[in-house]
């Protein structure tokens, strides 16, 4: 099976035209000794074949764990519609749209998709979207560096763990100097943040909510980087905007985050989307694709790639990101997403998202010896302490089909009794209900 | 066609969502709340899918029409492929980083383990991350590891070289990790020369990055003698997968010499290219860079389960949120298992003739600036037509008005009025002699009336577009 | 005023130690059209032949180098906004820099608009 098309005729009629005798022929230009020493690989199969092998390997994963887990992805509903929209091969099968009058329905989207990303965080110019959560991150801090000039950042620890571990590999040959903050109380750390910045800050790096679920209003950390010339940097979940402050009301710089929560699945992991937005004085260290747009010879609307001068292909060593590939189509789901949910619908989805978690945090609160983190309000995440050990709990309640949260203990010292639970519009009262059956009985009997 | 917003009317709603079960809760205060709701659009289910089906309507798409990008690989996508991968949709990656979670993901883990272990057969290398998200983070990656290895080393090194002819993600790649490039020229049969390499290199090099077949389509026969000097001083060598379509089951970059590999997922094992992207961009390297690797790093126990390491003192940290493009991979995988060992072979092989075929038909026409046996594409120039001031852009969009996807025109950069042309293997004959036959009238058309290529395209609903307007502009978003 | 041309297609006219500085007809064609420059802060030094600015069109990006050592004192700001001015009058309205020179020996290591013309009809 490789679904070629030539039969033997053809094959030897395209030979003949080109003047040789055989496929081995045009494999003349490799030198023997460099021919491969080994190629063992199994026999092709039928498609048939294969999706009988792929969904038995689907089904030796656990079916229907319930996720009360996050960590950057998130368990959202998501309307047919994306999938059948985002599934027309026009769209899935064509690529990067360098020849733009072929290309207007991908580069139509994108540039609504960079609206809806500007609308959604309060910022002015959006990029056609990063790779995920972290490199987004990871960018906005590189950007932050070409913007000021300067060498020194400074990250919240109470930024997702991933995403602080990418950044860091990312600037690990770079001469920056990283400050990690200690997080506090599950909220930014405000005090040491302020207490860091000095005039040769690049920027401050805070996610709102934090890894820990708490939301701050961040507007006195803008005013205070700012003073001192730097940037702030923040990473945000998505489908929070459609209640919390937005990040431009707040007086960020730069705003990062990754789509998945936006009609992408949850597909172990990927392909979900980065977004990237920012102010119009910035864009030009924006990195990766941008559409704009212009008009046609007739003076007709239409879109195009544009500032491809700062891109890998024109400026290579000296572009702003080596970006070429990007998750374009991650990124039209989110969009579909965004316009199936529709101004009032996002805002609901978010409501829905707190009142649930509120509700767990209730219930969950009164169990004996577990206490809400309340250091601030929070989204649809909120971290528990227990009086056992973290890890112990989640052991224990994984085998009985529920991901009760993440425990903090993985990612930070002296944490091993807490826990991040996820709420998302999914879980129904019932499975919060079992959750905290469960965990009495796990903590209690 | 109107932009969704502009097709907004206040008050309307698209779907409905589950109605709470749980009582209401105490407001945050005010001051957390954004003041505003976002603008988003306010439309029907059915407003939201005309819309969308009708902008799909606009783009030329591989299941549409021929689409010889070069360098893009842009072979048929088999529908198989989407329904393997939506096995896998329902899967939250976090589950298998918990305490007891590996054993309920063996499946999504096994399969990450077994595509890495196909790929390093592949590739002849000794082990694959499969956490880089696209070919250029492959690429970073990779020269995050050989900067690793130096550091571990005590090396100081501080250039990478790079051909001339390389993707601009090379050299891009390598100066993010904060190497200095040091680009080669072309030397005139059309591979890297030489004699300017041997020139360059020297103990402060820490790596050569080398695309093979490269960008021109055409095999450096001298590739193992360029491994070979560079690993005299202790630099090493990259090997670009951008173009391994041409060589499956006939070269080895590993065998060759090489280091560091990445492979296009969404090139050569046939996952779509998402109008830009998701790709993937899995790693290989040789046992020496094995420690580097980044985490999470899956591993086969004596067992057989699969397990999830999340440390690695020596590693470069992590280089994406968790596994990489899960369903990217589920889709390579399940190519893979599909294609077999024949299937890989006969893939390059017939990439290789229908490169040739179309070069060989048109080379009376277009000049050939390196005239060989190439690999899975040509490139020819434009250059002949420049004499009636018709340029490779004017040829690209006159192939749209006949119903192709232009090749990929203006790279690699060396070539004066390139066009690059990489059928793949799974168009047939009579797909590429119409384009041919679209390609000779565009150049009889030169001569005899080249208007009709300025004027193109005429048959698209808009004409060609002001990019200096939109440059100048930057109008990103509509207001 | 005489004025003088680099071999990357600068050119500088310089009166009593003051060098204004742009890019030649020549390259301002071969870029086409120009969407944007990045003019270099006032204040800053730069040597001979090193990179002073940088030009942007549609395809392309270059970097601009300083046909004379010295320290920026003046910029065209009239550049940020519209930057076809650089198509339109590239060695007029379309200047991007005045320096102060440092070192006008260095003069030598330039081309007379004569020396040039030749320079370009065998590029």
């Amino acid at each position: 099976m490789s679904y070629c098309p030539h039969t033997v005729d053809e094959q030897q009629s395209m030979l003949g035209t080109i003047g040789v005798a055989s496929i081995a022929d045009l494999f003349k230009p490799i030198p023997k000794k460099l021919r491969a020493k080994s190629f063992d690989l199994p026999a092709g199969m039928s498609e048939f074949e294969m999706l009988q092998k792929m969904t038995d390997l689907a089904a030796s994963n656990a079916q229907g764990v319930i996720p009360f887990i996050g960590g950057g992805f998130y368990d959202h509903l998501i309307p047919t519609a994306v999938d059948h929209l985002s599934g027309r091969a026009e769209f899935y099968t064509a690529y990067t749209p360098y020849q733009p009058e072929c290309s207007q329905g991908s580069l139509q989207a994108l540039f609504e998709y960079q609206t809806a990303i500007c609308r959604l965080t309060d910022m002015e110019a959006s990029n056609a979207s990063l790779y995920d959560g972290g490199t987004a991150l990871a960018e906005a801090a590189l950007m932050a560096l070409r913007i000021t000039g300067r060498n020194r950042l400074i990250l919240d620890g109470s930024a997702n763990p991933f995403y602080r571990e990418v950044l860091k590999t990312y600037l690990a040959n770079l001469e920056v100097e990283i400050i990690e903050l200690s997080p506090l109380d599950g909220a930014t750390n405000k005090p040491d943040c302020l207490a860091a910045l000095d005039d040769t800050t690049a920027a401050v790096i805070v996610q709102n909510p934090t890894f820990f679920g708490g939301f701050t209003d961040l507007t006195d950390v803008a005013k205070a980087a700012h003073a001192k010339g730097a940037l702030l940097i923040t990473t945000v979940y998505p489908v929070s905007l459609g209640l919390l402050k937005s990040p431009g009301e707040m007086g960020a710089d730069i705003v990062v985050g990754d789509g998945q929560s936006l009609g992408n699945p949850l597909s172990f992991g990927g392909p979900s989307f980065g977004f990237i937005a920012t102010r119009k004085k910035y864009i030009r260290n924006l990195p990766g694709r941008i559409i704009g747009e212009t008009v046609d010879r007739e003076g007709r609307r239409g879109y195009v790639l544009t500032l491809q001068a700062r891109e890998q292909h024109i400026k290579r060593h000296k572009a702003t990101s080596n970006i070429c590939s990007n998750q374009s189509l991650s990124a039209l789901r989110g969009l579909i997403f965004l316009s199936l949910m529709g101004k009032q619908g996002l805002a609901e989805l978010a409501r829905l998202n707190y009142e649930k978690a509120e509700y767990a945090k209730a219930v969950l609160g009164s169990i004996r010896e577990v206490t809400v983190l309340a250091g601030s309000p929070t989204f649809n995440e909120f971290t528990l302490s227990l009086p056992m050990r973290a890890t112990k709990v989640v052991e224990k309640l994984l085998a009985k089909g529920i991901a009760a949260g993440v425990p903090l203990g993985l990612y930070y010292q002296d944490a091993d009794n807490y826990l991040v639970v996820t709420v998302t519009e999914k879980r129904s009262r019932q499975e919060i209900d079992l959750l905290a059956k469960e965990l009495e009985s796990v903590l209690w009997s | 066609m109107e932009l969704i917003y502009e097709k907004s009317v206040a008050g309307r709603k698209g779907v409905r969502l589950p109605a709470s079960d749980v009582p209401k809760a105490k407001a945050l205060p005010k001051k957390l709340l954004r003041s505003e709701a976002a603008g988003l659009p306010e439309l029907s289910e059915l407003d939201v899918v005309r819309h969308f089906t009708n902008l799909s309507r606009l783009n030329y798409s591989v299941d549409t029409n021929f689409y010889p990008l070069g360098s893009c690989t842009m072979k048929y996508n088999a529908k198989g492929l989407e329904a393997a991968a939506n096995l896998f949709a329902p899967f939250h990656p976090m589950t298998a980083l918990l305490p007891g979670g590996e054993k309920l993901t063996q499946g999504s883990l096994g399969l990450l383990f077994e595509l890495g272990s196909l790929l390093a057969e592949i590739t002849g290398m000794d082990e694959v991350t499969t956490q880089p998200l696209a070919g250029a983070h492959g690429e970073m990656t990779g020269m995050l590891l050989i900067a690793a290895y130096h550091r571990a080393k005590g090396n100081r090194k501080k250039y990478v070289i790079v051909p001339d002819s390389s993707h601009g993600t090379n050299p891009a790649s390598a100066a993010m990790v904060g190497y200095e490039i040091v680009t080669i020229p072309t030397a005139p049969y059309g591979d890297m020369d030489l004699d300017a390499f041997k020139a360059a290199l020297n103990d402060e090099v820490a790596a050569v990055m080398m695309t093979c077949p490269n960008t021109l389509g055409l095999f450096n026969p001298h590739i193992k003698e360029i491994c070979d000097l560079a690993h005299g001083v202790d630099a090493l060598v990259y090997y670009d997968g951008a173009n391994l379509n041409a060589i499956m089951g006939k070269v080895r970059p590993g065998d060759v010499g090489f280091d560091v590999v990445h492979v296009n997922l969404h090139k050569t094992f046939g996952t779509p290219h998402g109008a830009g992207g998701p790709g993937s961009g899995p790693v290989g390297v040789k046992k020496g860079l094995i420690p580097f690797l980044p985490i999470p790093r899956i591993v086969r126990k004596l067992t057989g389960a699969y397990t999830v390491e999340h440390e690695n003192p020596e590693g470069i940290g992590r280089t994406a949120n968790f596994f990489g493009n899960f369903g990217v991979m589920a889709k390579a995988y399940a190519y893979i298992l599909m294609m077999g060992k024949e299937g890989l072979i006969q893939v390059s092989e017939q990439a290789v003739l229908n490169a040739n075929y179309i070069m060989s038909r048109l080379k009376d026409l277009y000049e050939v600036p390196y005239d060989q046996t190439c690999m899975h594409e040509c490139v020819l120039s434009a250059s002949r037509q420049l004499a009636h001031d018709v340029h490779a852009i004017d040829i690209a969009k006159f192939l749209i008005d006949q119903g192709f996807h232009p090749p990929t025109v203006y790279f690699p950069l060396i070539v004066k009025e390139a066009i690059m042309i990489e059928p793949t293997e799974t168009e047939s004959k009579a797909t590429m002699d119409a384009f041919i036959d679209a390609m000779r009238e565009a150049a009889e058309l030169t001569e005899k009336d080249p208007d009709i290529l300025k004027r193109a395209p005429v048959t698209t609903p808009i004409s060609r577009l002001d990019e200096t307007k939109a440059a100048r502009e930057q109008n990103v978003c509509c207001q | 005023m005489e004025i003088f041309f680099s071999k990357e297609h600068e050119w500088v006219k310089v009166k009593d130690g003051i060098a204004t500085i742009g890019i030649s007809e020549h390259a301002a064609h071969e870029l086409g059209d120009i969407t944007f420059v990045e003019l270099p802060a006032v204040g800053k030094s730069v040597k001979q032949f090193e990179v002073l600015a940088g030009i942007e069109s549609v395809k392309a990006a270059s970097d601009i180098y300083a046909p004379v050592s010295g320290k920026v004192v003046t910029v065209n700001e009239a550049l940020e906004t519209t930057p076809e001015i650089v198509n339109d009058a590239p060695e007029d309205a379309g200047w991007i820099a005045v320096m102060e020179a440092t070192d006008l020996s260095e003069l030598q290591n330039l081309m007379t608009k004569a020396q040039y013309e030749e320079y370009l009809k065998n590029l």
